[in-house]
């Protein structure tokens, strides 16, 4: 295996990881980008899906528990948010910091939660046999590159999940209101939108797409109480540079983060590659504060 | 690394609660301590709360077992032991804290306790200081030779060189090293790398992932390109879920390329669902299923006290050795002076513990016996392999520390 194949599996990498942090980050960027509200606690959506995955798989064993899974987390983790939304950051909606505190004790809470039911050492999700498994080219320039079925599904489902949102937001009636609120919240509830309603179900819609996210980084990753917190920086990351708020900003960014670091770990560990793509974040911020799409997507968002 | 920074912030709110929590703890512990005038104290100082407890809680566990059949049995030098415990709280300056706390107001004779290497370090001023002893039970990087620490874990050549003196003997030629990114991995590989290349065999990468880290895709690559023959993991935590998660699907499991783990013992196997780890390798110096009658007793008191299925480990056995080494040394020095304790506690042999025949060498480390198990599907090693007898642990590595040694005590 020389050096093509190499190279090539680090792109196909690069879009995998990018998939994860897309999924991890939409619902950030659809909470952020209508309310201004930084949820500090939806790293544990993630992991909220994680759990409903475990229990959905103890009563739909067999290959094909994963895909009851996701509804189910999906559902799950958007009831959850419901809950939070009208219980704490419809209250708080007016003052960002506190919203900020609230949430990240919410954070704590459900941690301590899943500790307590689950135990503090994670439970076992398992991908299903027809996911484990991995393509190899057998021959050719590319002889030797193999590609991992888990990290196609999850691909698939990130394009799904970004294509039905899209369409969602672009051609539903729903879509048409979320973007009057999005535009001017104050003109829009003048014109009789329930403004309420629609900050809720754009929160619980991003909690679920959190919820459902949980599921598929379940089949790479453990599932354990705090989970949540080794995606939700990530997501914040990607979330910042993609211009607040813009989803397709999100979906850029995503993806120049997990090229950046597939890229660079060809040549340098992954410790270090964390920090170039820091570095790379915080230079890139320096000169485009607003982020990869943002003024371009304002305009076409307003 | 975010995420870690994050978990520091996070491990900072816990503590004013945690403190709390354990000076409510200690009052209720040490009123009864008052009125016994025939008990003698000792500090057992682990992490309760935090990120380690899920391991460390297990070793307090047997370390309490120890002190509880010693005291059925008499005590030591007649009195009965009064365990003193405190939390570390995962946090390496709050087990500095509470090593104080323990033997300068709370009047311990010995500590048994500690788990990384962060909290070692930050104690072992304070026991030097304070001219006490600590009992320390976990394998650890070695570079290090304090007379105020009895060191019970493996040094590298305990474990991590035993692992490979049983790769070569499988016929193994190429290595590929895969690590968290902290003191032990690193030292680790460093002494790995340099006997690898000693032995004309073929280190054929090395990758170092941040502690909780979850992506492997590069790293895997890395291996798949670099075809090795074995794996050596000194991966630490939840890493490792993600670890194995990601080589099964990349079409890697344990059957096809062999992974020789240094941090994953029964209950990391059980937490991680057995199935995923099943086949892949360890190295410890005990292992659940060592078939002696002392283990066997041991693992039955446990098991009685803390649940039928509950898993023991290396680190947990050499916390339970540990107090009975104390307690032998106590006794041949006639004293609970930690000096004298220390002097006896020196060569004394201990040759039926539940790890087998094991005493303290000269260096104040453990001479004990290094072994490989392969894991089943219920979360259980199968022993497939045991060092020609005990080991003498040498915590310098003369391939990769030449002339260090410990000072003379």
């Amino acid at each position: 295996m020389g050096e093509w194949p190499l190279i090539a599996g680090q792109i196909f990498n690069g879009f995998s990881v990018a998939s994860l942090y897309v999924l991890a980050a939409l619902g950030l960027a659809l909470s952020f980008g209508l309310m201004r509200v930084i949820n500090m606690a939806h790293g544990e959506m993630l992991m909220l899906g994680g759990y409903l995955a475990y229990l959905t798989l103890q009563v739909v064993p067999g290959p094909l528990g994963i895909l009851a899974a996701m509804p189910v987390a999906f559902l799950g983790a958007a009831a959850v948010g419901a809950v939070l939304e009208t219980t704490l950051i419809k209250r708080l909606s007016a003052r960002p910091l506190d919203t900020l505190l609230a949430t990240w004790g919410v954070s704590l809470i459900l941690q301590q939660a899943a500790r307590n039911i689950f135990g503090a050492i994670g439970v076992d999700v398992r991908a299903p046999d027809w996911l484990n498994h991995a393509y190899t080219v057998p021959s050719g320039l590319l002889e030797g590159l193999t590609i991992p079925a888990t990290r196609l599904f999850i691909l698939g489902v990130a394009f799904a999940v970004m294509g039905a949102l899209s369409l969602l937001l672009a051609r539903t009636r729903i879509g048409l209101l979320v973007r009057a609120v999005n535009q001017d919240r104050g003109m829009a509830a003048a014109s009789g939108i329930n403004v309420r309603a629609v900050d809720l179900s754009v929160f619980c819609l991003g909690t679920g797409i959190a919820g459902l996210a949980g599921v598929v980084l379940a089949l790479l990753g453990p599932v354990t109480p705090n989970v949540g917190q080794s995606y939700v920086v990530p997501a914040f990351l990607v979330v910042v540079l993609g211009g607040l708020g813009s989803l397709k900003g999100t979906a850029i960014a995503s993806l120049i983060v997990g090229l950046f670091s597939a890229l660079v770990q060809i040549l340098v560990d992954v410790s270090l590659a964390q920090v170039l793509l820091l570095l790379f974040v915080i230079g890139f911020i320096q000169f485009r504060p607003q982020g990869v799409v943002a003024v371009r997507s304002r305009a076409l968002d307003a | 690394m975010e995420a870690n920074g994050k978990g520091m912030v996070m491990r900072g709110m816990y503590k004013p609660a945690g403190l709390a929590a354990l000076l409510l703890a200690a009052t209720s512990l040490s009123a009864p301590a008052a009125k016994a005038a025939d008990a003698v104290k000792v500090g057992v100082l682990q992490s309760l709360t935090g990120t380690m407890a899920i391991s460390e809680v297990t070793v307090k566990n047997a370390e309490i077992l120890a002190i509880d059949e010693i005291n059925a049995a008499g005590g030591v030098l007649g009195k009965k032991i009064e365990p003193v415990v405190e939390d570390g709280a995962s946090d390496p300056a709050i087990f500095a804290q509470k090593a104080t706390k323990l033997v300068q107001d709370g009047g311990v004779v010995t500590v048994f306790g500690g788990w990384t290497s962060a909290s070692r370090k930050a104690m072992l001023p304070v026991f030097q200081k304070l001219k006490s002893l600590l009992w320390y039970p976990v394998q650890f990087e070695g570079n290090e030779c304090s007379p105020n620490i009895m060191y019970s874990g493996a040094q590298p050549n305990q474990q991590i060189l035993p692992a490979l003196t049983w790769a070569v003997e499988k016929g193994y030629k190429s290595y590929f090293l895969i690590g968290s990114d902290y003191v032990f991995p690193r030292t680790a590989n460093l002494i790995l790398k340099k006997h690898i290349e000693s032995s004309k065999l073929k280190v054929a990468g090395e990758e170092y992932v941040p502690l909780g880290g979850t992506d492997f895709s590069a790293v895997i690559a890395k291996v798949q390109a670099a075809k090795p023959d074995i794996i050596f993991s000194t991966l630490n935590g939840d890493s490792n879920v993600s670890f194995f998660k990601q080589m099964a699907a990349a079409g890697l499991p344990s059957a096809k390329l062999p992974v020789m783990s240094f941090s994953i013992g029964e209950q990391e196997a059980v937490a991680m669902g057995p199935s995923l780890v099943e086949g892949s390798y360890a190295a410890w110096n005990y292992f659940q299923s060592l078939d002696t009658p002392a283990n066997k007793k041991f693992v039955a008191a446990y098991q009685a006290k803390f649940g039928a299925g509950a898993a023991v480990t290396d680190p947990m056995v050499h916390g339970y050795v540990d107090v009975y080494a104390w307690k032998a040394a106590v006794e041949k020095a006639g004293s609970f002076d930690p000096e004298k304790v220390r002097a006896a506690a020196v060569a004394l042999d201990l040759p039926d513990t539940a790890m087998g025949k094991v005493k303290f060498a000269a260096n104040q480390s453990l001479v004990q016996t290094g072994y490989i198990g392969q894991l089943d599907p219920a979360g259980q090693f199968k022993i497939i392999w045991q060092s020609k007898g005990t080991i003498d642990p040498d915590p310098y590595d003369p391939l990769v520390f030449p002339g260090k040694k410990c000072p003379a005590s």
